[in-house]
């Protein structure tokens, strides 16, 4: 009996053309990928608690980051009302007070203008503060003229309102500037307060993603310890006895980062009907936004690479303490 | 193929396994290493597959330094070397046709070919028809020849063993033998560690037989 040709030569006939090598490749890409992800499905149980916690762990600064994304709607809609009011001196005659308001209205940093004659504004005081009988008493209109100065973008922002409002100030016929946007930056200051703290709990967070995934690679790399042993003593490179692993952490941060869409997308869901009652309890056409399909595609993205990070650290550090006996 | 220049070995825990050998293994020649259990027969071995490094002297196989190659460049080394072990070391969680098939994964062997290479490999020791099977499913010398399949399947310039026969009936260590021979025949480079006496008397290739870590007598030629 003599040796068949599959085992004659001497040196492993590897593929030949670039295109065959490619394909050879990719199948073992593939092999490695399905395999591993395999391996996670037949320990169910494990695999849903660790990707179950790495989901609860993006949940959390996603949710943080839609409420932020909500806040930030909310507070432009309310910079729209953001208006100056620009009180003229006592002495102002009628045309005087007009002149102003072509003056004012010509500035390309204002969207509008509406000048409010003293009689005018008795009227609306009147009206608005129920207090008819009061004003009555009055033998002369203690108002001056007004003009209503709506700011035009970007200058309706709060830095742009103050900007507007000081030059205003510089007027000879001005008596008083009034831009009430000390709520808009309060509220601004705790949405960036806000974003700040979204950002260094995704940073927090992540990192315990990276620790978890890190993990259970430990324990899977400890469960297929022989295993690599033998890869290692038939010429199994790094890389080889890595690549299932790395794979492992792969499919554990995108299972999880699912998860965390799955959250999100039910929390979204429970809360909209109470968020637009509450809406429309105040005339307000609000509505929640959820994440844009770019960012659950993020989302996605994310958990994957904290996987893929997280099994890569531990692959590196466990891997080489084994050495085949 | 395999030389060895006044190589010494000491472990770690102290004990000198290897003090001043020296010979040389011709590219495809056969050889049987041979002494007592302890003599040194397995730290030439794993010096061969780079498992251990000398700690004086100097390993060459196919050419390599083995002293020379860094930690990155010794799995491409162990691919040259195909190691029959004694305890066989399979994995017990994967058929017997991944089994032979890992060396072959490694090198990146497409689908197809490695199909025809596991089982031509499996044929050769045998076990053609038991692909599917789990190492345990199989008796200790079935096992074995796994081993043995393995270590051929990816046409190894150099192949050696450790007691491939201790655990099988004379019958078949006599068929492994051959095998062996068979290998040799086609140009690769065969060092067999063994004390099997009976396996020794049967075939005449030449011995190399060390005590003690040292070479002992002549490297007799034996017909």
């Amino acid at each position: 009996m003599s040796l068949p040709e599959e085992l004659r030569a001497p040196q492993p006939a590897g593929p030949r053309t670039v295109a065959g090598a490619l394909a050879t490749w990719l199948e073992r890409h593939l092999q490695t990928l399905v395999g591993s992800l395999g391996r996670l499905m037949r320990r169910p149980f494990a695999t849903l608690l660790s990707t179950l916690v790495i989901g609860v762990a993006l949940a959390l600064p996603g949710a943080l980051h839609i409420v932020l994304t909500n806040a930030r709607t909310l507070s432009a809609g309310l910079g729209d009302s953001v208006q100056l009011s620009l009180y003229l001196r006592r002495e102002t005659t009628p045309e005087q007070a007009r002149k102003v308001q072509l003056a004012v209205e010509a500035r390309t940093e204002v969207a509008g203008t509406v000048l409010v004659s003293p009689d005018e504004g008795l009227r609306e005081f009147a009206a608005l503060a129920g207090i008819g009988e009061a004003l009555k008493m009055l033998t002369a209109n203690p108002l001056p003229w007004l003009v209503k100065v709506r700011p035009a973008p970007p200058h309706d922002s709060v830095d742009g309102v103050a900007a507007l409002a000081a030059s205003l100030r510089e007027l000879p016929e001005t008596e008083l500037v009034e831009a009430d946007t000390a709520w808009v930056r309060r509220l601004q200051a705790i949405v960036a307060v806000l974003r700040r703290t979204a950002l260094l709990a995704a940073a927090i967070l992540a990192l315990g993603v990276v620790a978890i995934v890190g993990n259970t690679v430990r324990l899977e790399i400890d469960a297929r310890r022989a295993e690599i042993e033998v890869t290692r003593l038939v010429g199994g490179s790094n890389a080889f006895v890595r690549r299932p692993f790395l794979y492992s952490g792969f499919w554990q941060g995108l299972g999880g980062s699912l998860i965390a869409l799955a959250l999100l997308g039910g929390g979204l869901l429970a809360l909209e009907a109470p968020v637009a009652g509450l809406a429309a309890a105040y005339g307000s056409p609000f509505r929640l936004s959820g994440l844009a399909f770019t960012e659950v595609l993020a989302v996605a993205a994310a958990g994957a690479l904290l996987g893929l990070l997280g099994a890569w650290l531990a692959a590196g550090y466990h891997l080489r303490r084994i050495e085949p006996r | 193929m395999i030389r060895f220049d006044q190589v010494f070995k000491r472990y770690p825990n102290g004990r000198e396994a290897l003090a001043d050998l020296s010979f040389e293994l011709g590219s495809g020649e056969m050889a049987f290493l041979t002494g007592h259990s302890g003599a040194g027969k397995s730290t030439v071995l794993r010096l061969v597959a780079l498992l251990e490094r000398p700690t004086r002297g100097r390993v060459v196989v196919n050419g390599q330094h083995t002293t020379a190659l860094r930690r990155g460049q010794v799995p491409a080394f162990r691919r040259q070397v195909g190691f029959v072990f004694q305890d066989h070391r399979l994995l017990d969680d994967r058929p017997v046709f991944d089994n032979v098939a890992l060396p072959l994964a490694i090198a990146g062997v497409a689908r197809r070919e490695m199909d025809k290479r596991v089982r031509a490999a499996l044929d050769q020791v045998g076990l053609l028809g038991k692909e599917r099977l789990f190492p345990f499913e199989l008796s200790v010398g079935e096992q074995q020849r796994v081993g043995i399949a393995r270590a051929v399947v990816s046409k190894p310039p150099v192949l050696i063993a450790d007691e491939p026969t201790g655990n099988l009936d004379p019958d078949l260590a006599l068929e492994v033998m051959h095998l062996f021979q068979r290998f040799n025949a086609v140009g690769v480079t065969v060092l067999v560690a063994t004390h099997d006496v009976h396996l020794l008397e049967r075939f005449g290739v030449r011995r190399i037989r060390i005590e003690n870590g040292r070479l002992t007598g002549a490297a007799v030629v034996a017909a």
